[in-house]
């Protein structure tokens, strides 16, 4: 590995770690926060040209806490937290590194960080976007690049989350362990969120840097390290490797989607493939069932699957029965839908969808209209299907969702 | 999401603004646009130029542009003014719509803008 790209991979490694030790040990998340963004962009600078210290977790503590200090000095309306630093101190804090610093306490800072990332007083955008930046260690033009904003707009929302979460007084501490799953859940969810920012994205022609998706896999796999893991981390874990095993077959090289049923098998990262369902396999057998997993489970029939015809649908079915007990909504009737139509016929399929429509949650989306028009297209109905594509075409919000949609309702003679 | 916030407008309504409506009216466009920079929901807002200096090009079969005046199409009115927001509901951008002077003189229309993002089918 290029020093770049392994320097890279150590301060998003790092970060979390030096962010967490400080905000342990002097508080003030948000300024906290900006000394170690200020130390990870003199990394940037200065490890590529110098090469990697041999201590690049105390090289990057000694930074920040040095920038810790800078900002509050230079910030004469802040004197008095710069005298609760000093004073908390102890004389050697600048002298030596953390360098022998047991990294036990450093994987619970990191959780402990995600929970003030993803914090209840934030919206769930910026709850991302703060994630990203203090655990995941991406600049701010990194993450304004991935949300298509102007720097100067996601400047101003992270400035803003960290200012909601000094303001609503959250301590540096792991939750008991009623608010803990709660707590938990909210992560989980930020970083489902985040990987499909990530999936979704096709971008076109330019590769979308940061990858979000690959961000979110290494967090979850962080987090399902930190405590014996929940069956929902495992699940999104295994959700996350068997979703995005798919990816260099679902886009076309001019961007256009590629759907499952006609992806290219052979480009399935089958590495992917197999962690995946050992994951699921293990969190199956042995803790409570859940929404992710029971994704995950599914995700994992098609990935074994050796073609659409070949894919044991009446399976799919079943796990779809479940999830809908689990955690009833309309995107999972919708696809339970297509599940139904594959083992038992386009008509059986078509039937499941009535009730949606009267359903306000989805009633107006287009993914209702464009399920209804691959199963008509199915049943033989080309004028129904033909319609019905066109509607979902402009519905859709999605550039490449409604060339899709259209390319299927042009093709129809 | 991102929405657009279009302003449609021409000379006779501008025209007919007393001086200090139309200064009110500048002001609290810049304190509305200043506020969501301090919010975060602020991509950009631009005035264009009088549609006198539209100009239309058309480009033949072989490629060759022509440039002419236009669009000197019978439209009453024209796009006087835009705005982009990145919010997190539709509520919101209705909401910015209404804090926005122009809702109380023209109407602002609120169109949502597409994404590259697309999901599997």
């Amino acid at each position: 590995m290029p020093v770049d790209a392994r320097a890279e991979d150590l301060m998003r490694e790092l970060a979390p770690k030096v962010l967490g030790a400080l905000v342990r040990r002097y508080g003030h998340f948000d300024v906290c926060e900006d000394a170690v963004q200020l130390a990870l962009l003199a990394a940037v600078k200065q490890w590529p040209a110098d090469g990697i210290p041999s201590n690049p977790h105390g090289w990057l503590h000694i930074v920040a806490t040095r920038r810790l200090i800078d900002q509050l000095r230079t910030d004469s309306a802040r004197r008095e937290r710069e005298n609760l630093v000093l004073a908390s101190s102890p004389p050697d804090a600048f002298a030596n590194g953390p360098a022998d610093e047991s990294s036990g306490g450093t994987i619970d800072d990191t959780l402990q960080l995600l929970f003030l990332c993803c914090h209840p007083a934030l919206s769930p955008p910026t709850q991302l976007a703060l994630t990203l930046r203090a655990v995941g260690g991406l600049t701010t033009a990194e993450i304004a690049r991935a949300f298509f904003v102007p720097e100067a707009t996601m400047a101003q929302r992270i400035s803003r989350a960290k200012a909601t979460i000094v303001a609503s007084d959250s301590r540096f501490e792991t939750p008991a362990d009623d608010e803990y799953q709660g707590r938990l859940a909210v992560v989980v969810q930020v970083l489902y969120l985040m990987f499909n920012e990530g999936y979704t994205a096709t971008g076109g022609t330019e590769l979308m840097r940061p990858d979000l998706s690959n961000e979110a896999i290494r967090l979850i796999r962080v987090v399902s390290g930190l405590r014996p893991a929940t069956g929902e981390v495992s699940g999104l874990l295994a959700l996350m490797l068997l979703t995005d095993a798919r990816r260099s077959a679902r886009t076309a090289a001019d961007g256009s989607l590629i759907p499952l049923a006609e992806q290219d098998r052979s480009l399935w990262d089958q590495a992917s493939i197999a962690e995946g369902v050992e994951i699921i396999t293990a969190a199956l057998a042995s803790t409570r069932l859940g929404p992710y997993q029971l994704q995950a489970a599914i995700a994992a029939v098609h990935d074994e699957a050796p073609s659409s015809m070949d894919t044991d649908w009446p399976q799919i079915c079943a796990l779809y029965e479940l999830l809908e007990r689990v955690a009833p909504n309309p995107m999972a009737t919708l696809n339970h839908a297509v599940a139904v139509a594959m083992a038992r016929g386009a008509r059986a399929g078509l039937v499941m969808l009535e009730p949606l429509d009267d359903d306000p949650r989805i009633a107006d989306h287009h993914r209702l209209p464009a399920v209804r028009a691959h199963l008509l297209e199915l049943a033989g109905d080309i004028d129904g299907a033909r319609m019905n594509y066109r509607l979902a075409a402009r519905r859709t919000l999605s550039l490449p969702e409604r060339r899709h949609l259209e390319l299927r309702a042009a093709r129809l003679t | 999401m991102k929405y657009m916030l279009i302003i449609y407008g021409n000379e006779m309504v501008w025209e007919s603004l007393p001086p200090d409506q139309l200064s009110t009216l500048i002001r609290e466009t810049d304190a509305l646009w200043t506020e969501l920079r301090r919010t975060g929901e602020f991509i950009g807002a631009y005035g264009l130029a009088d549609q006198s200096a539209a100009k239309m090009v058309h480009t033949n079969g072989d490629g060759v542009p022509a440039v002419t005046d236009g669009p000197f199409i019978e439209a009453k009115e024209y796009i006087g003014s835009f705005a982009i927001i990145d919010v997190d509901t539709e509520a919101r951008a209705y909401e910015i719509a209404a804090a926005n002077p122009s809702s109380r003189l023209v109407g602002v229309e609120v169109r949502p803008v597409m994404h590259e993002a697309g999901e599997e089918m």
